[in-house]
């Protein structure tokens, strides 16, 4: 069968890039499935031999001297932190994120773009020299705790560093660009007509909040939500950096099986887990956000 | 005039959130600045204005051979991938839809979708293997992946311009005898130059700023500037961080500036 010459060209024009990709990203993704159902080596890499073992070691561990199966609770530790930390993050950019968007789409048209530059600059500065910023600000003798002290709040500097809640405030920091962006477009499309017509019905403010503005903004909530969760939930160098040794992500951990931890497998079946988890919350916001389009054609 | 209260896009308390947002999103960064000038040895004491911690980051031998591979790296990958990404942008818009049109905007769109330390474990074990096999562990791993991962960045700029250009100019050109390379060098590619040029910003940024799959991926002693920060934040960190934190964030808000002035031409 003949492809039709447009079609044709079309494959011809973007194979060189397709060729790049396949080699510098979504080939090797192969590979780690793969890895993912061998034996770890001794000392790293592995043995070519088919077990689910690695599978297996995710969820539960054997006890090496009765081989009594238990649930892996430090690995359910590691996988319910990560989720926790990454929906506390999503709901916290978005509480914050959603009267920021709104702020600026209600700003005069010649100030919006100002206020758009003094976010998109966060949004492109290094991801490792914001977390390094905030981490100045969290340490004991940072700005938070002197400023709690100086206002009396506290009498001793608070621990915040190296904990939970160092990592959820540095991810809810480092990830908030990524939430007000598409919130703003949806609330710049909105037709503020429908407001003055919910108030001329006696509607309160409250009211044209829940049941007009947040319906019709909804796929820009939902952009903005799986913009900010799935590098949450991936995160590495933030919780690294904020949370210590002890307070690791699912990013971190697998990271251990491919140094410290020497079990490639185990490392590579994580890896193929948190893709699926990823994966499956874009396929719910392609979903959610197509059919609402429908909806309003 | 009308009443403040009475405004239709007034909601209670918002404009107090937002700015109190926008004041916390800069506190640290401009702390961060503050402190690059500090003349004494610790990140979180004053000790007076001084440009010493430049000079100690300017001389120190690890710093510079870390900026020069992050160029090289960041030029090398932003040339390859906008150059990619334009081909593949030609092939994918203005055109009807063909079969394995969706395969295409997947692929190409799919670094974006897949956790990036997924991607770094993947590339370390190919890499590795390869590595091994052929002996080879120069530069060329990371320019390939991050030319890998800055197609997506490349291709989303080149293909809005595309899609917002005047047809008519390249069958004007057609009508008066031009051939297909002709109609592409002198008319399609000076009107797709600003996209390009955004694209291959885009890129560089990208580039310069990746972490964890140059972590991954790089071979001993292949230090760029982010994994090089990343190692002292381990050791006990001075404002030589700081430092080069402040000139990375200078030059990225150049780019940018750069990147809102050739994007905006357009209107």
């Amino acid at each position: 069968m003949a492809m039709p010459k447009h079609a044709r060209d079309g494959w011809l024009l973007s194979i060189p890039a397709l060729i790049l990709l396949a080699f510098g990203a979504a080939g090797p993704l192969l590979i780690v499935f793969i890895y993912a159902f061998l034996e770890p080596g001794d000392f790293s890499g592995v043995v070519w031999n088919f077990t689910t073992e690695a599978w297996f070691r995710v969820f539960f561990e054997r006890d090496i001297f009765d081989g009594t199966v238990s649930m892996a609770d430090a690995h359910l530790t590691i996988f319910w932190r990560s989720v926790k930390l990454s929906l506390l993050t999503t709901l916290i950019t978005f509480l914050i994120g959603f009267p920021m968007a709104w702020f600026i789409a209600t700003q005069p048209p010649n100030r919006r773009p100002a206020w758009l530059f003094l976010i998109t600059i966060p949004f492109w500065t290094n991801l490792l020299i914001r977390t390094f910023a905030i981490l100045e600000v969290l340490r004991n003798q940072g700005l938070l705790n002197s400023f709690l002290l100086w206002l009396g709040v506290i009498d001793q500097p608070l621990q915040i560093l190296y904990t939970d809640n160092a990592v959820l405030i540095g991810m809810a920091y480092v990830y908030l660009p990524l939430m007000v962006l598409p919130l703003f477009a949806a609330i710049d499309r909105f037709d503020f007509r429908l407001i003055e017509a919910s108030y001329d019905l006696y509607a309160s403010r409250w009211q044209v909040l829940r049941r007009i503005i947040l319906p019709i903004t909804r796929p820009g909530i939902v952009a903005g939500s799986i913009l900010v969760f799935v590098p949450s939930l991936g995160a590495y160098v933030t919780p690294r950096i904020l949370g210590g040794g002890k307070n690791m992500m699912v990013g971190n951990f697998i990271e251990l099986q491919f140094g410290q931890g020497r079990n490639w497998p185990l490392g590579a079946a994580l890896s193929m887990l948190l893709l699926v988890i990823v994966l499956v919350a874009l396929l719910a916001y392609v979903r959610v956000t197509s059919g609402s389009e429908r909806r309003d054609a | 005039m009308r009443d403040r209260k009475f405004s239709i896009t007034r909601m209670p308390g918002f404009a107090t959130v937002a700015i109190a947002a926008f004041v916390l999103l800069y506190v640290p960064i401009v702390t961060m600045v503050i402190y690059s000038f500090n003349a004494s040895d610790s990140v979180a004491l004053w000790g007076g204005f001084s440009l010493r911690w430049y000079a100690i980051a300017w001389e120190n031998e690890f710093v510079q051979q870390a900026t020069i591979r992050s160029l090289v790296i960041a030029v090398s990958a932003a040339l390859i991938a906008s150059v990619l990404a334009t081909l593949a942008a030609l092939g994918t818009t203005r055109r009807p839809s063909f079969k394995g049109q969706t395969l295409i905007y997947v692929m190409i769109n799919q670094p974006l979708m897949v956790p990036e330390i997924v991607t770094a474990v993947a590339l370390l074990i190919f890499f590795a293997g390869i590595k091994v096999a052929t002996g080879y562990t120069g530069l060329l791993y990371l320019i390939i992946a991050h030319a890998a991962f800055c197609v997506p960045f490349a291709y989303l700029p080149i293909r809005a311009r595309l899609e917002g250009m005047d047809l008519t100019l390249e069958r004007a050109a057609a009508d008066l005898y031009a051939t297909p390379f002709q109609t592409f060098r002198r008319v399609t590619l000076p009107l797709l130059a600003p996209g390009i040029a955004a694209g291959a910003m885009l890129s560089f940024v990208i580039s310069l700023d990746d972490v964890i799959i140059t972590e991954f991926v790089k071979s001993a002693g292949q230090d760029t500037l982010p994994t090089y920060m990343l190692g002292q934040l381990r050791r006990a960190v001075t404002p030589e961080v700081n430092a080069i934190s402040t000139a990375l964030l200078v030059l990225t808000v150049l780019l940018l500036t750069a990147f809102f002035l050739l994007t905006r031409k357009r209107d």
